[in-house]
């Protein structure tokens, strides 16, 4: 007698708190070995880039908070550097200290949460509990600067909204000192940790090669060997100024992602440290009337401020026909934003390219021949957020 | 090739006709080719020496609703080896099939399917062509400039059904435009409205 053996189709999420968001996959086992992946993604598409499309400039910049929802700072510095560039304006210095210590800060958020949750997935808990303490720590520090925790809206064309309010600066001094300990304490509980080894080292394997033909950036073609970072190769900002060590993989497995997301976290502290060494008092975004709205005092003392006040409301400012494509170094990898603008205050086309959407099409090639129980270790190193992907 | 200059000359000397223009703007090289040179084009950066762009970025489509050619396709490169970056695009009109970059590049496969969902511009070749960000059974092109902004279809759970329903869109207040740019003649769309009131007088 012959039993006729069939692979078994598995649902996993939309709902389903290893899914790090919205995900609907269809995996299809054998036994519990996974033959094949297929994401489904898109649950959480709110149609970004037709919205900015019907916006001005200025109004475009909060939907970039909305994309990746754990470091939206470094989303809208991506945005405001593209305007920037078409318009050919210069950034002073200490808005661009401000903007690389909160990028920097955005950076340390997205890992906490990914190495932490990560941790969380295949069977700890402490380290959540510990990382998000540190978390919240640090959205102060952006509610501070910028009035809100996550959706920050706070770099503009030109440099940021307003000025760093007083004593915040002494405060994330104090947090550079504390944090590496939180960092140590963490590694204390994962980097020897049997278990935690023995669900991530040699899982997820991507070779230099495959890192590159599947579009990975960031940590993802790091962890593999490649020494790319955009904060060193293409420095924007006043990254050229600072003096941080990009850490490189070898293996391109789950466990050395892990370990240069924890030593870039050691890094992100040492350059908010040298911003703030460097920051000094002066203005905080370009003196460009035609883009910077004035100041509350100018508008009831000048007339030409509270008409530039009014137009740069309503209408916003225009900027110039061109094409430009302007990446940065996200915590997640390369994120660019395409820009076309017509000479009119409302792009003519916005594209995002986020990093996460490039690596979890390279789902199906990661956990091919896993086991299922090595899907969510896999996805959680991938460092997707569903923001960003689904845009 | 360590400059751009040098590489726009090496492209432009090797490929020679398949490039119809070619700028350096920006840092960056922007290209125009045409569609049926796509594959040439593109191994040849990939694979020469002095050029090796190992890396797809990015596939994108603007759409010129006035253009005869309407559909502008670009491709975003990077080469890690000469830190550089190059835009490469084509026009093709509304109902061109276009070859797909899957065999080349496997990243190309969910942005040709993000292109074709949000613009439905088909792709020759691709081994999985469907819809990717918007919903199952959703109908239309929302990236398109000729799709509204609040689309269709609205969607609500039905107590009478007991499940999700699409219905057409109901707004209280149509979708309003302002148009600040030129507050003498009047916002467009109250001229059009004027003029809708007019044709039907």
């Amino acid at each position: 007698m012959t039993k006729k053996i069939k692979n078994l189709n598995l649902n996993f999420g939309p709902q389903h708190p290893a899914a790090h968001g919205v995900l609907r996959l269809i995996l299809e086992l054998d036994g519990e070995v996974v033959e094949k992946a297929d994401p489904h993604i898109g649950l959480l598409h709110r149609g970004t880039e037709k919205l900015i499309e019907n916006k001005t400039y200025m109004q475009a910049v909060p939907y970039f908070d909305r994309l990746d929802y754990v470091a939206p700072m470094n989303q809208e510095h991506a945005f405001a550097l593209a305007v920037e560039k078409i318009l050919d304006i210069d950034v002073p210095i200490r808005a661009q200290l401000i903007r690389v210590m909160f990028c920097e800060i955005g950076r340390i958020l997205s890992h906490i949460l990914n190495v932490t949750t990560q941790a969380l997935d295949v069977g700890a808990l402490t380290p959540s509990l510990w990382g998000f303490e540190e978390r919240e720590t640090l959205m102060t520090f952006y509610e501070r600067a910028s009035g809100s925790r996550l959706h920050a809206n706070y770099f503009r064309a030109g440099g940021v909204h307003q000025d760093l309010p007083a004593g915040l600066e002494t405060d994330i001094a104090k947090f550079c000192e504390t944090f590496p300990k939180i960092i140590n304490d963490l590694e204390n509980l994962l980097t020897d940790n049997r278990i935690f080894k023995q669900r991530n080292v040699d899982i997820g394997v991507v070779t230099k090669e495959d890192a590159l033909d599947y579009s990975f950036s960031g940590v993802m073609i790091r962890g593999s060997g490649v020494p790319w970072d955009l904060r060193k190769s293409q420095p924007y900002d006043c990254y050229n100024q600072l003096e941080f060590k990009i850490p490189v993989g070898k293996n391109g497995d789950c466990y050395d992602r892990y370990l240069c997301r924890i030593e870039e976290m050691k890094e992100s502290v040492k350059i908010i440290k040298q911003c703030l060494s460097k920051m000094e008092k002066g203005p905080i975004k370009t003196f460009d009337g035609k883009i910077t709205p004035p100041s509350k005092k100018d508008i009831k003392q000048s007339m030409e401020a509270l008409i530039h006040h009014f137009k740069l409301f309503t209408e916003g400012y225009r900027v110039p026909k061109d094409e430009i494509y302007t990446a940065v170094e996200a915590p997640k990898g390369e994120f660019g934003v395409y820009l076309i603008s017509d000479g009119s205050s409302k792009p003519y086309k916005c594209k995002i390219r986020a990093p996460g959407f490039s690596h979890l099409q390279s789902m199906d090639y990661l956990i091919k021949g896993h086991m299922l129980a090595d899907v969510p270790a896999v996805l959680g190193s991938l460092d997707i957020v569903f923001g960003e992907v689904d845009r | 090739m360590n400059n751009l200059i040098d590489l726009e000359k090496k492209i432009n000397s090797e490929l020679g006709t398949k490039i119809n223009t070619s700028e350096i703007k920006h840092n960056q090289i922007y290209l125009e080719i045409d569609s049926e040179d796509l594959i040439d084009v593109v191994l040849f950066v990939k694979t020469n020496k002095d050029t090796k762009f190992r890396q797809l970025i990015d596939i994108t489509v603007v759409d010129y609703p006035e253009r005869s050619k309407r559909f502008k396709i670009v491709y975003l490169f990077l080469s890690h080896e000469f830190n550089q970056r190059m835009i490469l695009s084509y026009d093709i009109s509304e109902n061109e099939v276009i070859a797909s970059l899957t065999p080349i590049f496997p990243s190309a496969n969910w942005m040709e399917r993000e292109v074709f969902d949000m613009y439905g511009v088909s792709f020759k070749d691709h081994p999985d062509l469907r819809r990717i960000l918007t919903d199952y059974g959703f109908e239309g092109h929302p990236l398109r400039k000729d799709f509204p902004l609040t689309g269709h279809t609205e969607v609500r759970y039905s107590e009478d059904q007991k499940k999700v329903v699409n219905e057409p869109v109901k707004l209280e207040q149509n979708y309003r435009n302002f148009d600040y740019e030129s507050p003498w003649e009047g916002t467009k769309y109250i001229k059009e409205l004027t003029d809708s009131n007019d044709k039907k007088n």
